[in-house]
């Protein structure tokens, strides 16, 4: 198989403003990459346009093996998503959001029931399958939120912010779940900004002002750049003023 | 003359919500020209207590003072003296920053030139935007001017509801490089965040989880109320060895933390010296060739897992 993910001179636009300017770069098959950027980088615009909901203004990318522009039906078929943001419906329950996601995916109802049961299990969440989802605490709310974007066997995981305001236990535990993914073979492509968590992946890229600054494993970074932390490589890059 | 009352004082206070407990009998005091964090993650009962101690919310239980005024009775006088950042971007997206921070003063009786000096340091930083939408600001310069409309009435406390949730780690130096200034200037201020690594900017916390404190004190003082000599694990195939660590029959915690691991030995009196010995030894025996183990001193974020008690997300 070829990369999972391949971004060619990727560029977007909004009027005279350039979001994201040329960026190319591969993500391996089975890789966790970690796609770094401060805020108002082009971090969401460039993701955006990966998972087919923004045309690029030029440049290509295909992710699964599949341009992202002419083919993003077949994109979507391939791709979890899931952020911090918006992940799951509070007012359903647990059993019901995987069925409906289940649904979304394109899976056959006795398919949902069998991944759905073991996924559940998987979690140890089957007390807790007519919950609503708005009485479980965030870090569950998390784990399930990756479990369900994962239903599909997705090639690749798209996991922007997953962690946020999630407690420190928890928070590891999910990057155990991401570890176990990739294990399997499935891409993960997270945002954070936790840099213990830039630490935890197999490769990381640091956005600034629309391009891709650096690109590399994090002890790699830290070399190239002569800095103790991850931090201190992305504040440099950030604020090369500063 | 009286001294001064405490900036804040917080006495035994309890919030109900449909039953589940928001606030457990939460109770610190904040000194004078603190920088006091309240940190936990979400869910931990920061946000009703800002609420409260901004006297949006009554407390079912408890009492608490915020510069010797009561949050019951002296509502009305409070608001007037507090600085108060809510978590949620709360400013008016469609106004701009000029025109945000002059609503703010507004309503607080000023105006932005009465109150320039007190936000100079940080409005220079996002005058040059001054006409730009606060909607279209980057996620750093919105908290900055949030900050600001904070502040242009001259409060004589801040409180400030996870200011750098969602920020990036530059933007976030940034902001935690202003409050020092701020607090330098005599400001006491209370500000929650989930995250751990920004309490070591703080001169005391709070750790909450669930309503909870967990404990109170400086950001060292609760890092070596660590429970177990703790040794840093570094080497090549880092979740290998981590799962080797939680396999040992001593093992009290074994995390990853970054680019390495934390081991906590679960024997009582073992000087961490011997704990690292033994457990490179143990892990060049088990194949791990290039294992490096070193004493370290716990953080915040140790102590904080040490005493939460297991995750929230537990079966």
């Amino acid at each position: 198989m070829s990369a999972a993910i391949e971004a060619r001179e990727l560029t977007r636009r909004f009027g005279a403003f350039t979001a994201v300017d040329s960026i190319t770069f591969e993500v391996r098959a089975g890789e966790v990459f970690g796609f770094l950027g401060a805020n108002g980088a082009g971090k969401t615009t460039a993701i955006r346009m990966l998972i087919g909901l923004l045309a690029p203004t030029s440049g290509a990318a295909r992710v699964a093996g599949f341009d992202v522009l002419t083919q993003s039906e077949e994109v979507r078929r391939r791709i979890g998503y899931m952020s911090q943001r918006f992940s799951l419906y509070d007012d359903l329950t647990v059993r019901e959001n995987v069925t409906l996601y289940g649904g979304i995916y394109g899976l056959a109802d006795a398919e949902i029931r069998e991944r759905g049961g073991t996924l559940l299990e998987g979690l140890g969440l089957g007390h807790a399958a007519d919950d609503r989802v708005a009485a479980l605490p965030l870090g569950w709310k998390q784990k399930l939120a990756f479990s369900v974007a994962m239903l599909h066997q997705p090639a690749v995981v798209f996991l922007d912010e997953p962690t946020g305001g999630v407690d420190p236990i928890t928070r590891r535990q999910f990057w155990e779940q991401i570890y176990a993914a990739a294990a399997r073979g499935t891409t993960a492509f997270v945002t954070t900004h936790y840099m213990d968590e830039a630490e935890y992946c197999d490769r990381i890229s640091i956005m600034v002002d629309g391009r891709i600054a650096a690109l590399g494993a994090p002890a790699d970074l830290k070399r190239e750049f002569a800095a103790p932390s991850l931090e201190d490589v992305f504040v440099r890059l950030a604020r090369p003023a500063a | 003359m009286t001294p001064p009352p405490p900036p804040l004082v917080v006495e035994g206070l309890g919030k109900t919500f449909e039953g589940r407990a928001a606030l457990e009998n939460v109770s610190f005091t904040v000194r004078p020209a603190e920088l006091f964090g309240l940190v936990g993650p979400d869910g931990g009962g920061k946000t009703t207590l800002f609420r409260i101690l901004t006297t949006l919310l009554l407390p079912d239980t408890g009492r608490a003072t915020v510069l010797g005024l009561d949050v019951v009775r002296d509502l009305w006088a409070i608001r007037a003296r507090v600085g108060y950042m809510p978590g949620r971007f709360s400013l008016y997206p469609d106004l701009s920053v000029e025109e945000n921070l002059g609503f703010f003063a507004a309503v607080f009786g000023t105006s932005i030139g009465e109150g320039y000096d007190t936000i100079a340091p940080i409005y220079r930083q996002i005058e040059p935007f001054r006409t730009r939408r606060a909607g279209a600001l980057s996620g750093g310069m919105k908290q900055k001017l949030a900050l600001c409309c904070a502040l242009v009435h001259r409060p004589d406390i801040l409180l400030l509801d996870e200011p750098t949730t969602g920020v990036d780690a530059v933007s976030r130096r940034e902001f935690w490089d202003l409050l020092g200034g701020l607090k330098a200037s005599g400001l006491p201020i209370v500000v929650a965040t989930p995250y751990m690594d920004e309490a070591d900017r703080c001169d005391r916390i709070a750790l909450m989880q669930r309503g909870r404190i967990l404990a109170i004190d400086t950001p060292s003082a609760i890092g070596s109320r660590f429970p177990h000599p703790l040794v840093s694990v570094r080497g090549e195939r880092r979740y290998a060895m981590l799962q080797a660590l939680r396999g040992r029959e001593h093992t009290a915690s074994a995390f990853p933390f970054g680019d390495d691991l934390h081991y906590g030995d679960a024997r009582a009196g073992l000087p961490v010296e011997a704990v690292a010995r033994e457990i490179e030894a143990w892990l060049l025996a088990k194949g791990f060739a290039d294992a490096r183990v070193e004493p370290i001193s716990p953080g915040v974020e140790d102590t904080f897992m040490a005493l939460m008690g297991g995750p929230e997300a537990a079966a």
